[in-house]
């Protein structure tokens, strides 16, 4: 098999390198790629649509299709992940708890008992080890400013490099160093799964509902312009408002499917313990 | 001769992106273990995707946002097409990193399933226990 | 563009990607990945795509190499090839 792989990637990679003979020398500015819709982009981009940073005019604006398909990817990507691992186990045995202030292990014979206070208390599990107060300190103290940097990057996509993928991304590994710093337990009591898949969804709601508010106030879909009868914005910005609403959309989509397929990962599917 | 090596040195960095497009392929096809095959294929991905982000680039132009745009004085001046680098394969790579990571998440969760049924990731065997069973 | 860079960084990236999928080890191969994620970041960076820098770095960097090592560890680690 790996001589027919090599033999495969030789005759493969040899015709792709013949190839490169036409193509332009790199760095042109008269090749192919930049004529026809580019320039247009670039000169108009902020005049019509009062964004500067023409990555994300084009993005959620000119071809904002495309982007609320790729949301919708990712949420099939997350239900795909819940769908595929998620599994219910019931509790046979009893569980063991161990108080940390003092050490002492407490064990709970009787499956359906549970603790009232689990504060104090932790689980100890099949792969248990003793949480480090180093980390447990530096995750608590790091974990708002990420978040608000979160914030910062999905609000400033107009004006600096960011958007709503990486503000949404940003916000989710937040969440995830709090189910790797603390337990995934504590994690999941933050945020729960059901809150997460509620997310998930309201995110392409919000994407897909702006598109259907524009076509009913009587424009195309995704026609941002038709939005000055609802929102009291002049008509120079208004194409930039709704392209931060979308963004927004995006954001919660992607931060709940990054949550989900982590703690499904990590944990198999159970929920009960993490890595 | 010569004329291969002068085309090389002008074109080096399409012959970079194709040798390292070929080892991604080369490891999809080519080794046994599903996570290997799992990291070749995001090997071709990027490899891919930085081809496409390298055609976007023009000599002596700056990045794709507007200077002097925040204030609002750009708007009277005209932009020139040349002194700013194409933003538009940008915006197509940017949903495909997406793709490829949503693909990784499932891919992945797909691994863990496959484990759990056959205890092993190496082809060779699985082969052989899918068909026992 | 500064072309030094450029060709430093390509030929780093290679040694990466061939290093990721020849170790014998999985959790090598998945901090490898994280490593030319990183490289990959820098070489757009480097090409004026701030973006798609921006994005790979928090996708490829960040979250994607903690799912693979998530897997690594849910599964085995060993590998014979």
């Amino acid at each position: 098999m790996k001589q027919l792989g090599l033999i495969i990637v030789i005759i493969c990679g040899g015709l792709l390198l013949y190839a490169t003979q036409d193509f332009p020398a790199w760095g042109d500015p008269t090749a192919p790629v930049h004529t026809h819709l580019s320039p247009h982009f670039i000169t108009e981009g902020l005049h019509e649509t009062g964004a500067p940073n023409l990555v994300t005019a084009v993005l959620a604006d000119y071809r904002g299709y495309d982007t609320m398909f790729e949301t919708v990817v990712v949420f099939c990507a997350g239900i795909a992940c819940i769908l595929l691992l998620r599994t219910f186990v019931q509790r046979t045995r009893g569980r063991e708890y161990r108080h940390t202030p003092t050490g002492v292990v407490l064990h709970i014979q009787d499956p359906d008992k549970d603790l009232n206070n689990p504060r104090e208390f932790e689980l100890i599990d099949n792969m248990w080890v003793p949480h480090d107060l180093i980390i447990k300190t530096v995750s608590r103290m790091l974990i708002p400013f990420i978040q608000i940097f979160a914030l910062y990057v999905v609000a400033h996509g107009d004006f600096s490099p960011g958007g709503g993928f990486q503000g949404g991304v940003i916000f989710g590994a937040s969440l995830i160093l709090l189910a790797l710093s603390f337990d995934l337990r504590s994690s999941l009591r933050r945020i729960s799964e059901k809150m997460l898949g509620i997310l998930s969804a309201l995110g392409v709601i919000i994407y897909s509902g702006i598109g259907i508010a524009c076509m009913l106030l009587g424009g195309n879909f995704l026609d941002y312009g038709r939005l000055t009868a609802i929102l009291p914005v002049d008509p120079d910005h208004i194409r930039a408002m709704g392209m931060l609403g979308v963004e927004i959309g995006v954001g919660f989509a992607v931060m709940a499917v990054m949550v989900i397929i982590y703690t499904n990962i990590a944990s198999q599917g159970r929920h009960q313990q993490g890595l | 001769m010569p004329d291969l090596l002068t085309e090389i040195v002008n074109k080096y960095n399409y012959w970079l992106y194709i040798i390292l497009m070929m080892i991604g392929l080369y490891a999809m096809i080519a080794k046994n273990n599903l996570i290997k095959k799992l990291v070749g294929m995001n090997i071709f991905q990027t490899a891919i995707i930085l081809f496409f982000i390298s055609m976007g680039y023009k000599d002596n132009a700056t990045i794709p946002i507007i200077m002097g745009g925040h204030g609002g004085e750009a708007a009277h001046k005209t932009i020139e097409a040349s002194q700013y680098i194409n933003p538009l394969p940008h915006v197509l790579m940017l949903t495909a990193i997406v793709v490829s990571v949503a693909t990784l998440g499932v891919a992945l969760a797909l691994i863990i399933l496959i484990y759990q049924r056959y205890q092993t990731l190496e082809e060779d065997e699985l082969r052989m226990r899918v068909k026992q069973k | 563009m500064h072309w030094p860079i450029d060709l430093i960084i390509l030929t780093l990236v290679i040694f990466c990607a061939i290093a990721a999928i020849s170790v014998k080890d999985l959790l090598s191969t998945a901090i490898l990945f994280g490593a030319y994620s990183f490289m990959m970041c820098l070489l757009w960076a480097n090409m004026g795509a701030v973006d798609v820098a921006f994005t790979e770095a928090s996708v490829g960097a960040g979250v994607s190499s903690v799912f693979v090592i998530a897997a690594v560890f849910r599964t085995t680690r060993r590998t014979k090839d």
